[in-house]
């Protein structure tokens, strides 16, 4: 058991190091959220009437509305670059030296993943802690309540990456997929729009988002913020963790052999 | 395709670009499976037993797999862990791998600041860091100069004859093999010969006798 442990702590460790080699990646997931936060909403909080919707008892800002979501972005957003990252290991060669080791493939696999989501996480408080900064706060209690919130849903997102990542066969290649993957499910979502808000605009896109993981893993950070529960949406993320964890461990199946062709 | 190596062998996959060398290694590693065939290292059947059969392996990939902006000790520390290896016995580990390539005075230099061949020398270090029976070399001496090529040679030979690694070089140069090696040769998937260095050469220089034989003299 102790060998499982020694590579865990050494494939985190690794994450981490490289995270703080990149310092213009931290830069720039934090920038992101705040330009949203500080210049999208406080242009949008006219156009948009917000209703009392739970977990909130009372009226509130928009910028408090979408903290969640843009909670959920920087998630997302790590998720997939953590996913680009092993599409790079993939092609420099450093995937195989990880899965040459004699523990099993999908351990390896969650180490990694648990390495990504501890990543997130830290952005995640980074981001709450500038926006408490410009007096956008939640309750204290949600501060800590929401932890186990962003821990599975972070897992979900990288495990979403991760499935991503052994679909793809270039670097090139994943662009495009950041482009049909992010968008969609961040504007599909309730990040930055209630859904029930969407439903009178359209059906359609309001039943989409309602199936959207993402959604979920917002609703999930929500009304954890606010030391609320909210069972649907973590089983809904749950459910989501567990079908891309399988799609990840079928992607990388050496039987397939997605992990030495090039091209 | 079919062959063994014993232990202690320095046993030479020769062939041409696209011969084979580089997918019978990702076999070997489990990179890549297939339903048919078997593949046992030391003992160790690869499709029943993967853990035993990887740890028994240590390998140089073609492609660098260092960290560049890691320290080479860290490299080796990290690839130990992924073994499961940590603390003291790591430590101690990682100098005995680094004292026989010579590494010793550069373990605490980054990566990006070592030339190509000590860069080698460290990803050979870090492959028998977990004390291996069998090494799996592709193509180590790819882009380094004749003088690293030599030098990397000789001590991986001496490695099969002081040590009793079992050693797999897989080369497309004919200089890199002796007369005393183990030869295979690879040509399309097949093996062409399986012999010694001085068994297929003859009387011919090497680079002849592999030209001939894979009919690709120009």
């Amino acid at each position: 058991m102790t060998a499982y442990l020694v590579a865990l702590r050494a494939i985190v460790a690794r994450e981490m190091l490289r995270f703080v080699h990149q310092r213009g990646r931290f830069v720039s997931a934090l920038v992101r959220p705040l330009v949203w936060l500080l210049v999208f909403a406080a242009g949008f909080r006219a156009a948009l009437g917000l209703s009392i919707i739970p977990p909130y008892q009372t009226y509130i800002t928009y910028e408090t509305y979408i903290v969640p979501g843009l909670c959920g972005m920087i998630m997302l957003f790590n998720g997939m670059q953590s996913s680009l990252s092993l599409v790079y290991d993939r092609e420099m060669g450093s995937m195989r030296l990880l899965l040459t080791s004699p523990l099993p493939r999908w351990w390896l696999l969650v180490c990694r993943l648990i390495g990504a989501t501890a990543i997130s996480v830290a952005q995640v408080y980074a981001f709450l802690a500038i926006a408490a900064l410009f007096g956008i706060r939640v309750p204290p209690v949600g501060y800590v309540a929401v932890l186990p919130a962003l821990v599975v849903a972070g897992l979900m997102l990288s495990a979403l990456g991760l499935a991503l990542s052994s679909l793809i066969r270039q670097l090139e290649n994943f662009a495009g997929v950041m482009n049909f993957v992010i968008f969609p499910m961040f504007f599909l979502s309730s990040a930055l729009y209630p859904l029930w808000k969407m439903a009178e605009s359209s059906r359609l896109l309001h039943d989409i988002s309602v199936i959207n993981p993402f959604t979920h893993a917002v609703e999930l950070i929500r009304f954890a913020l606010h030391a609320s529960w909210n069972g649907a949406a973590l089983l809904w993320v749950l459910l989501s963790l567990v079908a891309f964890m399988a799609l990840a461990l079928w992607g990388y199946d050496p039987g397939r052999g997605m992990m030495w062709r090039k091209g | 395709m079919g062959f063994s190596a014993c232990a202690g062998d320095f046993c030479a996959l020769l062939g041409p670009n696209g011969a084979g060398k580089t997918t019978l290694f990702a076999l070997m590693t489990r990179l890549f499976a297939t339903r048919s065939g078997r593949i046992e290292i030391a003992g160790h059947d690869l499709s029943r037993d993967r853990q035993g059969a990887l740890a028994a392996l240590g390998v140089v990939f073609q492609q660098p797999t260092l960290d560049l902006d890691l320290s080479v000790r860290q490299n080796l520390a990290y690839f130990l862990a992924l073994h499961g290896v940590s603390g003291r016995v790591a430590g101690r580990r990682i100098d005995a791998a680094l004292e026989k390539l010579g590494m010793a005075d550069r373990a605490a230099e980054k990566v990006r600041a070592l030339n190509g061949g000590h860069r080698r020398r460290a990803e050979i270090a870090r492959a028998l860091s977990h004390g291996p029976n069998v090494l799996l070399l592709d193509e180590p001496t790819v882009g380094l100069d004749a003088a690293s090529r030599a030098s990397i040679t000789d001590e991986v030979h001496a490695l099969a004859r002081d040590r009793g690694v079992t050693v797999l070089w897989a080369t497309h140069l004919t200089d890199e093999v002796r007369d005393e090696d183990r030869l295979i040769v690879l040509h399309r998937g097949r093996v062409l010969a399986d012999t010694t260095g001085a068994g297929f050469r003859g009387r011919r220089s090497l680079s002849d006798a592999f030209l001939d034989a894979t009919g690709e003299r120009p």
